[in-house]
Parts: structure tokens; C-alpha cells; sequence
């Protein structure tokens, strides 16, 4: 982890909703995809934990949902506002585990550590698939980001107004090696459910300093006590206990 | 660095600033990213006889200027924190630390704190009455001088390390629990723990803590815990660490000069994690500034 002043590049509405936001700046602290980073803006007290979307050439893409103040005003920044941001937070996931063909399961705004998994995935010359859950085709974003990767990419949308009617177990593929998911907890649960294999799962919790010091993020495991933000987000399935 | 010095029941601290418990874990997190050898010392999660998970998520609220929580005092328990956790703060911390001790009977405080009285490393047990009392109601102990002085006197009783008593600011009068643990032979007293608070979900329109209240602590607090110090300071003897939305150096002095010989940094230590140590580096600068030779020397100063 390291804090850096990120400077933002653009900062644009992909649907009513979500938002794509490029900081550019030193992305030396983060080891794997999954991780996130914790935002401070002016006048909210604590940061805003964010997954990363996207790394490149000193430059961290993240996409957010509006769904308070804060990530209100993020959606005001405009283009050389300067973010003070703690980076490469958390785990990330694991990918010696893949297998030749894992699948990556997204729901809503749980999609874009997906990204950048896929890219990795793609560069140790894995071949993954990737299903994309959505409540309907006006809250779509990322397909043709996804599909620019070569990849198969499946849409669901639980009203049928594009693709798969129905969920994302609802189309999931026959044959897979692995699974990556990140999402709304029910849908978590629901993949848990559903999958054959073993895979990792991507939390989102409530957090407080995003780095290990408060505790406030805890959830209990097969293996003990774990932070979301430090020993996670990303869980393994076999370690997984959910709350009733 | 002389001029930076204060001494808390005794012990030397190179300087006055000391992580607050709950805020800086058992310290190696915040070693990963500097040397804690910088700071006074500081206080380590509370911890009880047995382990516990506390309670259930989520237990973080914003608020303006602060937060809630409600973690209930998440630690591995007694046991594991004299065989892991010191053995690792060793590696990485060469001076006395602050041991944090909840409890929910008097028992419980005794049995901690006689455990850790055996650890070399530990200088001051921090006794956090703001504990319900389990076997009584539940209300705090800290809540009547009477509850106060029964934890004091049984943990006196168990160590000779000087014990510090953590006062809740949840009374009517701070002042009597103060010298009601000073009168049971407190060696120093720290306040103040966080203040009962909650917040409401307009979305769900539910408390936002899943424990519906917690504790409030941050920046909006500090003037509070300042006036809460001051109080005190007229009234005991003993030693004070001042506790309450310190953020900057200048907030530490405004402490001092109402009557801690220390100072605790909390809240701030979660949104930034190099704040205290920004804190001790910003001292001599802000002694200077205000005409001060040595922090020493101003502690009650606003009286």
C-alpha cells in the first residue's frame, strides 16, 4: 500500500448510474487484480473503497455506482482534479488457480475487478469466458470493453431486455475450470450455489480504513476471523461461511 | 528531541503522542508503512480474556466530521496476544506499549491484567471501563464512580505496572469517575473513549450500525474531550491522557494545555494512516510557532 495524489483524466457516464473515472499517477503499489483503492474527498470523512477496473501506463481506471453523497461528488470531478488515494489495497485474486478456462462472473457494479482479471488471465494465455449480470439493457456497461479482449461474453438481464433472460447462474457455461465472481451478495450466493468448481469470491463490506487498523470490515471464515479489506476482498469458496 | 519529552506515570516518552486503542491494532500494520519507533508509544486493541468477533457487520458509520463504530471489541484474546501478537510487536516496536484491557466482569479485567503484569513489554495497562458490566445490568462500569473504583481497586490489586483508567464521556459527571479512580489509587486516567452516537439509512430507514448504536469519534469530538480534560486536570492529581478527535499538532498542544500529559490520536489514524506520525513531525514546528520550549512545560498550561 502506498498513498499517492492521483490527478483525474476523465470522468464519464457510462449509464444513468455508473461511472468510468481514469486517475493517472504511480501504480507501482498494486500486485493483482482484485485490489482496490480508498479515495478521500473533500468533506466526507472517511475514503471511498473502490475496485480496480483497469491499469495501464500510470494510469487506474475505476467504474462506480451514485449511490450516496460521496460517490455523488465524485461524479462532479472534473478532468485535473487531484484525488488523494491509498493504493493497492487488499488481496486481489489468486490466479495460479484458473485452470485453462476459467469463467468470470459479474453482477452490477461488482463487474469491473473482472477487467482486469481477464487481461491478465488473457496475458499468461489462459482462455477465460465471462458472464455479465444485469437488471435490464439501459444498466449494461463494459460488454464491448470485454468483448475487445477476444473473449467470449455472455449478457444476462433479469427482465430478458438483452440476452440471457434470467440471472447470471442462469448462463453460466457447460464446461468451466475455474470461477472468478464479484458481485451483490445474493448473487454470491446464488454462484455458490450453482458452480461446480472451487473459485474466488470478491466481498464489498462496509469498511472503515480500508487497511487492517479498525476491524470494522470483519466476517468470520472456515480458516477465523478475516478483515475484507486486508486478507481480503477476494475469499476462497472453500473458506467461505455466509451470515443466515 | 528534549523538548519533546513528557513522562507518563513514570515511564520517559520521547514524545507525547501515542495511537489510540482500536485505531492501530497490535501495531504492525502501521509498521509496514514507517518506523513506530517515532511515536510516545501507543495503545493496542483492547483486548479480553477470551477471543471475540464482536459484533455483527456492519459496524461503521460515517458522520460529519467522524465516525461510529460499533466493532464490540474484536481480539484474539488474552492468551494469543502474549504468544503471537507481542512476540511479533517485538520485532518491530523496542519500547514500552500501552496494553488495552476490556472487560465484562471485574474478573475478567483482574485475569487480564495479572496476565499481562508477566510481559516485560508492556509499560501501562489502559483499563477500558466503558465495558458493559454483564453481571450487573449491563451498564458501563464507568458509568458511576462507584463501578469505576471497583475495577480499579481489583486491577491494582493484580500489577505493578501503573494502571490507567479509560473514562467514558457517556456520564452527567466526568469529574466524580475521575476522582473516584484516583481515590482507588489509579496511577493516570485517559479520556475520552467515543461517545454513543447512530445513524439512520433514509434508503432502508433502518440505523445504518447493525447494533443500531456505537461510538462516536473523529475531529467533532475534540472539543468535547478538551472541556472533559480541562475538568479533570482542576480536580485529580494523577496524569491524563487527553483522547478526542486530535488530528494535528496544533489540536495535541491545545491538549496539553488543558491538562494531558499525553496525547491519544484515534479516528485519524484510520482515514490516514502516517497521521500520528505526521503529528510528531509537526511538533517542533508548531512549538516554535507558539513560543513553547518544551511540551513538558505547557501540560495544564490554560489554567
Amino acid at each position: 500500500m502506498n498513498q499517492q495524489i492521483l490527478t483525474v483524466r476523465s470522468n464519464r457516464a457510462l449509464t444513468e448510474a455508473v461511472y468510468e473515472m481514469k486517475l493517472g499517477g504511480d501504480m507501482s503499489a498494486f500486485t493483482a487484480p482484485g485490489q482496490f483503492v480508498n479515495i478521500r474527498l473533500d468533506g466526507f470523512y472517511l475514503r471511498r473503497p473502490i475496485s480496480v477496473c483497469d491499469l495501464r501506463d500510470n494510469e487506474l481506471t475505476i467504474l462506480y455506482k451514485v449511490v450516496g453523497h460521496g460517490t455523488e461528488a465524485m461524479s462532479r470531478l472534473g478532468e485535473g482534479a487531484r484525488l488523494d488515494t491509498l493504493c493497492g489495497l487488499g488481496n486481489g485474486y489468486d490466479l495460479t488457480k484458473s485452470g485453462q478456462n476459467p469463467v468470470l462472473i459479474g453482477g452490477g457494479v461488482g463487474i469491473p475487478p473482472l477487467f482486469l482479471l481477464a487481461k491478465k488471465l488473457i496475458e499468461k494465455r489462459v482462455s477465460p469466458s465471462v458472464v455479465l449480470g444485469f437488471n435490464r439493457a439501459d444498466e449494461i456497461f463494459y460488454e464491448d470493453e470485454f468483448k475487445s479482449l477476444g473473449i467470449p461474453v455472455t449478457v444476462a438481464t433479469a427482465d430478458g431486455s438483452r440476452g440471457v433472460k434470467g440471472f447470471v447462474t442462469d448462463a453460466l457455461p457447460n464446461r468451466y475450470s475455474y470461477f472468478y465472481t464479484s458481485g451483490p451478495e445474493p448473487m454470491l450466493k446464488a454462484v455458490y450455489r450453482a458452480t461446480v468448481t472451487s473459485g474466488q469470491f470478491s466481498f464489498e463490506a462496509r469498511m472503515g480504513c480500508g487497511f487492517g487498523a479498525c476491524m470494522g470490515c470483519s466476517c468470520k471464515t472456515v480458516t477465523g476471523f478475516k478483515r475484507i479489506c486486508r486478507e481480503g476482498p477476494v475469499l476462497e469458496k472453500e473458506e467461505i461461511l455466509w451470515e443466515s | 528531541m528534549g523538548k519533546l519529552n513528557v513522562t507518563l506515570c513514570g515511564i520517559r516518552l520521547d514524545n507525547p503522542v501515542i495511537p489510540a486503542s482500536g485505531t492501530f491494532g497490535y501495531g504492525y500494520e502501521f509498521a509496514e508503512l514507517y518506523d513506530i519507533n517515532c511515536l510516545g508509544t501507543f495503545s493496542f486493541k483492547g483486548t479480553t480474556r477470551e477471543p471475540r468477533f464482536g459484533n455483527p457487520t456492519p459496524r461503521i458509520a460515517e458522520c460529519t466530521a467522524g465516525l461510529i463504530n460499533a466493532i464490540g471489541l474484536q481480539n484474539p484474546g488474552v492468551d494469543k496476544v502474549i504468544e503471537e501478537e507481542l512476540p511479533k510487536l517485538k520485532q518491530v516496536f523496542r519500547k514500552p506499549v500501552m496494553a488495552n484491557v476490556s472487560g465484562f466482569s471485574v474478573d475478567e479485567y483482574t485475569e487480564v491484567c495479572a496476565r499481562l503484569d508477566a510481559e516485560e513489554q508492556v509499560g501501562w495497562l489502559e483499563v477500558n471501563i466503558s465495558c458493559p458490566n454483564v453481571k450487573n445490568g449491563g451498564a458501563s462500569f464507568g458509568m458511576t464512580p462507584e463501578g469505576a473504583a471497583a475495577v480499579t481497586r481489583a486491577v491494582k490489586a493484580v500489577t505493578k505496572k501503573p494502571c490507567i483508567m479509560k473514562l467514558t464521556p457517556n456520564v452527567t459527571d466526568i469529574v466524580s469517575i475521575a476522582k473516584a479512580c484516583e481515590d482507588a489509587s489509579a496511577d493516570g486516567l485517559s479520556l475520552i473513549n467515543t461517545m454513543y452516537g447512530m445513524r439512520i439509512d433514509l434508503r432502508t430507514k433502518k440505523p445504518v450500525i447493525a447494533n443500531r448504536m456505537g461510538g462516536y469519534s473523529g475531529p467533532a469530538t475534540f472539543p468535547v474531550a478538551l472541556r472533559m480534560v480541562y475538568q479533570v486536570y482542576e480536580a485529580v492529581k494523577i496524569p491524563i491522557v487527553g483522547i478526542g478527535g486530535v488530528t494535528t499538532a496544533e489540536d495535541a498542544v491545545e491538549m496539553m494545555l488543558a491538562g494531558a500529559s499525553a496525547v491519544g490520536v484515534g479516528a485519524a489514524n484510520c482515514i490516514d494512516p502516517w497521521a500520528s506520525k505526521k503529528i510528531v513531525d509537526e511538533l517542533p514546528a508548531v512549538m516554535e510557532k507558539y513560543g513553547i520550549e518544551s511540551l513538558e512545560s505547557i501540560i495544564g498550561g490554560a489554567h
